[in-house]
């Protein structure tokens, strides 16, 4: 190493001679982070996507590798977010790897303490069977005075604000032609 | 803002930049106040005495913004003579029945229209929350009426505003929110001075506003500042909800809410809504002025999406496929309903409901007493779980083998792991692109929802039964793709944007559609999302290559219109009210509305258009008429009808409270909901005896780090590590009262539940002087559950259920409680702390408190439109 680089390697005269003069940034680099690569920067691809928290609606990239969430990262080009993202966000990519996520169909049966495993397919045909059964037992036809009832009060269902526009509108399409009226969600609350 | 909405807090900051002054009111010191030009400490629950005293400080000192308010407001209409004040009524207006708790709002109406608008009796309209209808249109009433342009009759809105407001002075306002006075009129004096032809104002808020019996009529009270201001329709104006969760806008535009069909048409009720016409006449109100004139066609074309080829005009559509509404079938009439044994399956979809609704404990004890649950969620969270880990098996209340709930827990997918649209808060949406695919057996909502009911559908084919046509009938083939037959949300978006049916073409507006069949349309405010068969929602074009407005950047509804009714952000002329205001105006040369933004107003209509005699729809509509989908064309400082609880917004104290109502004998919202069923209560307030029982005030909100009912935060560790601990905010003088220690344990008690809390004493909390007495308040955070990385009791166990008469939303921003030092007890010793205290109280279960509490002078006559059920609880 010659002098000249040694000297060079110094923070504090990249700071007074460089770019930097508050040293918050290039001056402060290491050599080791200088020869790092962003995660960001070798993604196989970028989604461009919006944080599922609150409502302000921030922009997010979600960079994938191997087909695994990297990194999600504030969109500057948002003119809502500008860029930025708050720490829940932030947190975005460990939301959705955290390990702590169910991924597998549980089930529990009645007056058991303990959960059990179930088949997906499995699961689907079972809600199906109770669904139909919900609505046979508790189905009204008409009201005392002869006039259109077509519902159930036999089925509730509460959620849709975390949705998506396309999931909610047929939730409440599929509800709606089962006769099931008891839908709600979060803007209740 | 800061607290709760960080990133959108950042325009806040630029517009204080640039000169803003801002102004924070919070029972609770934040990091908004921190950065505040100015912080206004306020007692939970009275918010209306505090913006009333604004109203009646523009209206002493003629400080509204006269040309505005005259051309753009109704306040020179003339009311009804049959009308009569909460001033005259000790708190209550004329036509009050206090067999149903309820207002006929026959003397409520524009002089000339007593018979023929409005609503008349509200009882009914209470039980369907009607109210919600009007996000995106105003209420019914005839549209040519009486005014005097001087405003000085005395039966003008204006004068009425006067006398209604006139004692919501300094004093009072010091008096009931204990706001010292001289806060106060720093805050009137900049609201006013920053309102008018050059400068605008905004207003923020957020649930701390809607989660009130009282919750509509906050709002209410801002939209008559701003409207009196000037502020609505222009650039740096408006009232701004600042909403909760990433869709929640949208799934009120599509609503997943039981008296909701998309784009706000009501769902039909069984006695008023027996036939299509009816139906629809109900939302159109034949001859009435605005774009809600052809509602025939949103109606027609939202039952062709939904019933494709088997609607047709010969049977309206379908319409008798579409189940009908008796009465409340809200989601807390539904709790109440479970633990009475009455549903038989429960689905959650990504809500927690033992955890983020108010009375977790009858949440938990509804979900232990049903056949069956399914929870669709990221995680396993407490709704999931309560028959294994909820605080009622630690007190024997639910036993695991005694519990019949057969429970489902289905895993989701995450918004990386799906393609769609979110709407934000300020009605703009945006797609998603799908990054990955989901994880084992997560799938999204579109998936589990296309797939059970083409099982359904497949079970039931040939199937006899009446019962099952409206699923037969059902359009529902929409193209899959992928190794699980993902539904493609293209399609869907496509159909919620509308088509034409012949020919597939997608809509370019809600102008559009037709009531003949030929156009089906599954959300009609949404027409235009898909114009041109592009995804509008999916444009990302940079904010550096466009301007301020950013109208390239997804697409917000209606019409990809960034401010509603921006027709008024120029004079009754046409002209911008200033250059440093202009945002739309008119282009005589060009003979066309132009301008940023795209405008609120028909396009080509002169500011000078008349409509002519016997005009309806959006023909009545004047050029100078900004308030377009209204009904008379006006910004409503009076309410004739739609409001159910009062034309003018009144002050009430909270369901719960220390104090008896300073300002009327009436002490609460006299048309509140209210629930008598045994599991429920309300913590006695004046003029009840043994309200010290609960002497204190607690309000709740929400942290930084957290998401509402955790599910989405307590299971992340970085978000679980900034904020590990459920605690309780007291001042220093609460502290020494209570005996509470910094660091060390609190419980709190009220007629519900007994929760316990870490102590952290602060002076973000002040004691506030109130009517001559000091009253404590008490800050929690409602996060916390008995799952995930970091656990602790849940805030919203400690309130009752009380609703909003017009939303039937909860009043779950404020209540009475009690606070001891020390962990709480633990197992049945719990239950018997509770019943301690409700037998001090005088809680009688199922009892009903005092609705009314001044002598009702003008009782309503006779109205045989009405049901005469008391409140009827149990539909
Ligand atoms: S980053 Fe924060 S402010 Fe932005 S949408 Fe997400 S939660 Fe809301």
């Amino acid at each position: 190493m010659g002098l000249r680089t040694f000297i060079a390697g110094w923070p504090v005269y990249r700071q007074l001679t460089g770019t930097d003069p508050l040293g918050r940034g290039a001056a402060a680099q290491s050599g080791r982070s200088a020869g790092l690569t962003a995660r960001t920067e070798t993604a196989d691809r970028v989604a461009r996507s919006v944080c599922p928290y609150c409502a302000v609606g921030c922009g997010q990239r979600v960079y994938v590798s191997d087909d695994r969430v990297t990194q999600i990262e504030g969109d500057p080009d948002s003119p809502i977010s500008r860029g930025r993202l708050c720490p829940k966000g932030s947190a975005s990519k460990s939301l959705v790897t955290s390990p702590l996520r169910q991924t597998t169909v549980r089930y529990r049966r009645p007056y058991s303490t303990e959960w059990e495993d179930l088949d997906l397919d499995t699961a689907l045909d079972m809600i199906a069977d109770r669904v139909l059964a919900a609505r046979e037992q508790t189905w009204e036809d008409v009201d005392s005075d002869g006039r259109p009832l077509h519902r159930t009060l036999g089925i509730s269902s509460l959620g849709g604000a975390t949705l998506d526009n396309e999931e909610n509108y047929l939730i409440k399409k599929l509800f709606t032609a089962m006769g099931a009226l008891q839908i709600e969600n979060q803007a209740r609350i | 803002m800061a607290e709760a909405h960080p990133v959108g807090f950042q325009w806040v900051m630029e517009a204080k930049r640039r000169g803003a002054k801002v102004f924070h009111v919070d029972p609770r010191f934040t990091r908004t106040s921190a950065v505040a030009d100015s912080y206004l400490p306020i007692r939970a629950g009275t918010d209306i005495a505090l913006l009333g005293g604004v109203v009646r400080y523009i209206l002493d000192n003629e400080l509204d913004f006269r040309e505005y308010v005259l051309a753009y407001t109704n306040a020179a209409t003339i009311v009804s003579e049959q009308f009569a004040d909460t001033e005259d009524g000790d708190g209550l207006f004329s036509g009050y029945d206090p067999n149903t708790d309820s207002y006929v709002q026959t003397s409520w109406q524009y002089a000339g229209h007593e018979a023929d608008s409005g609503s008349g009796h509200t009882a009914k309209e209470r039980d369907s929350a009607a109210g919600l209808r009007h996000e995106s249109h105003g209420a019914q009433v005839h549209g040519q009426v009486q005014r005097d342009e001087t405003l000085q009759h005395p039966r003008c809105v204006y004068q009425i505003l006067r006398r209604h407001f006139a004692r919501y002075t300094p004093e009072m306002v010091e008096r009931v929110c204990g706001i010292p006075r001289e806060k106060f009129l720093e805050l009137a004096r900049a609201w006013t001075e920053n309102s008018g032809r050059d400068r605008t104002g905004a207003l923020v808020y957020s649930v701390g506003w809607t989660q009130h019996s009282v919750g509509v009529q906050y709002i209410r009270t801002g939209a008559i500042i701003q409207l009196l201001l000037g502020n609505m329709g222009r650039p740096g104006g408006g009232i701004l909800a600042l909403r909760g969760h990433a869709s929640i806008q949208g799934s009120t535009d599509i609503p997943t809410l039981f008296n909701l069909l998309p784009g706000y048409l009501p769902m039909p009720h069984h006695a008023d809504h027996p036939t299509f016409d009816e139906w629809v006449d109900s939302i159109r109100h034949p001859g009435q002025k605005g774009f809600w004139g052809n509602a025939r066609a949103y109606a027609a074309s939202l039952l062709k999406a939904y019933w494709g080829d088997a609607a047709t005009p010969d049977n309206d559509f379908c319409y008798d496929h579409l189940p009908r509404m008796t009465g409340d079938h809200g989601t807390y009439q539904q709790v109440l309903n479970m633990i009475d044994g009455k549903v038989r399956g429960y689905f959650l979809l990504g809500q927690n409901p033992a955890v983020g609704s108010a009375h977790g404990r009858a949440q938990r004890l509804g979900m232990a007493n049903l056949d069956w649950l399914v929870v669709r969620d990221l995680f396993m969270i407490e709704s999931a779980t309560f028959w294994k880990n909820g605080p009622e098996v630690a007190t024997g209340e639910i036993v695991p083998t005694e519990c019949r709930t057969e429970v489902f827990f289905l895993p989701a997918a995450s918004h990386v792991e799906k393609e769609g649209t979110f709407t934000q808060t300020q009605r703009l949406l945006q797609w998603r692109e799908k990054a990955v695919e989901p994880p084992g057996d997560a799938r999204s909502e579109l998936w589990f929802f296309y797939h059970l009911g083409r099982r359904l559908r497949e079970r039931l084919a040939g199937s006899p039964h009446r019962r099952d046509r409206a699923l037969l009938d059902l359009a529902w083939d929409y193209p899959t793709h992928g190794p699980h037959d993902e539904p493609s949300a293209e399609a869907v978006l496509r159909e919620i944007n509308g088509y034409d049916v012949s020919t597939g073409r997608p809509l370019a507006s809600f102008a559009e559609a037709k009531d003949d069949g030929s156009t089906a349309v599954g959300c009609w405010i949404y027409s235009g999302v898909y114009a041109d068969g592009v995804n509008q929602a999916a444009r990302r074009r940079s904010r550096h290559e466009q301007d301020w407005v950013a109208a390239q950047w997804g697409w917000a509804w209606p019409a990809n219109r960034r401010i509603l009714y921006n027709r008024a952000s120029a004079d009754p002329q046409g002209r911008p009210w200033s250059e440093r205001k202009k945002y739309v105006w008119w282009d005589p040369q060009a003979g066309e509305w132009t301008g940023y933004d795209v405008p609120d107003f028909e396009k080509t209509k002169p500011p000078t258009y008349r409509p002519p005699q016997g005009a309806s729809g959006p023909a009545a509509l004047a050029g100078d008429d900004p308030f377009v989908m209204q009904a008379d064309g006006k910004g409503w400082l009076y309410a004739p009808s739609g409001v159910l609880d009062g034309p003018l917004p009144t002050h009430y104290e909270p369901a719960e409270s220390p104090l008896r109502n300073p300002l009327y004998g009436q002490q609460a919202n006299p048309t509140r909901k209210v629930y008598a069923h045994p599991v429920n209560s309300v913590n006695p307030s004046p003029p009840q005896e043994h309200s010290q029982v609960f002497p204190y005030v607690f309000t709740v909100s929400r942290l930084t780090e957290h998401h509402t009912a955790g599910a989405m935060s307590r299971t992340v560790r970085p978000l679980a590590e900034l904020q590990p601990e459920m605690f309780v905010e007291v001042s220093p003088e609460l502290a020494a009262e209570a005996g509470l220690t910094h660091l060390g344990w609190a419980h709190l008690v009220s007629g519900r539940a007994v929760i316990e809390a870490k102590v952290l004493v602060t002076d973000r909390l002040t004691p506030l002087r109130v009517d001559g007495r000091v009253i404590h308040q008490l800050w929690l955070p409602y996060h916390f559950g008995y799952e995930g990385l970091v656990t602790g009791d849940s805030a919203n166990d400690l309130f009752g259920i009380t609703l909003d008469p017009n939303v039937l939303i909860q009043e779950s921003k404020v209540g009475t409680c009690d606070v001891r030092p020390g962990r709480r007890p633990t197992g049945p010793a719990l239950r018997d702390l509770v019943e301690d205290y409700r037998r001090r109280a005088g809680i009688v279960p199922g009892d009903r408190p005092p609705t009314v509490t001044t002598p009702v002078l003008r009782p309503a006559g006779r109205s045989d439109d009405g049901p005469r059920e008391k409140g009827a609880d149990h539909a």
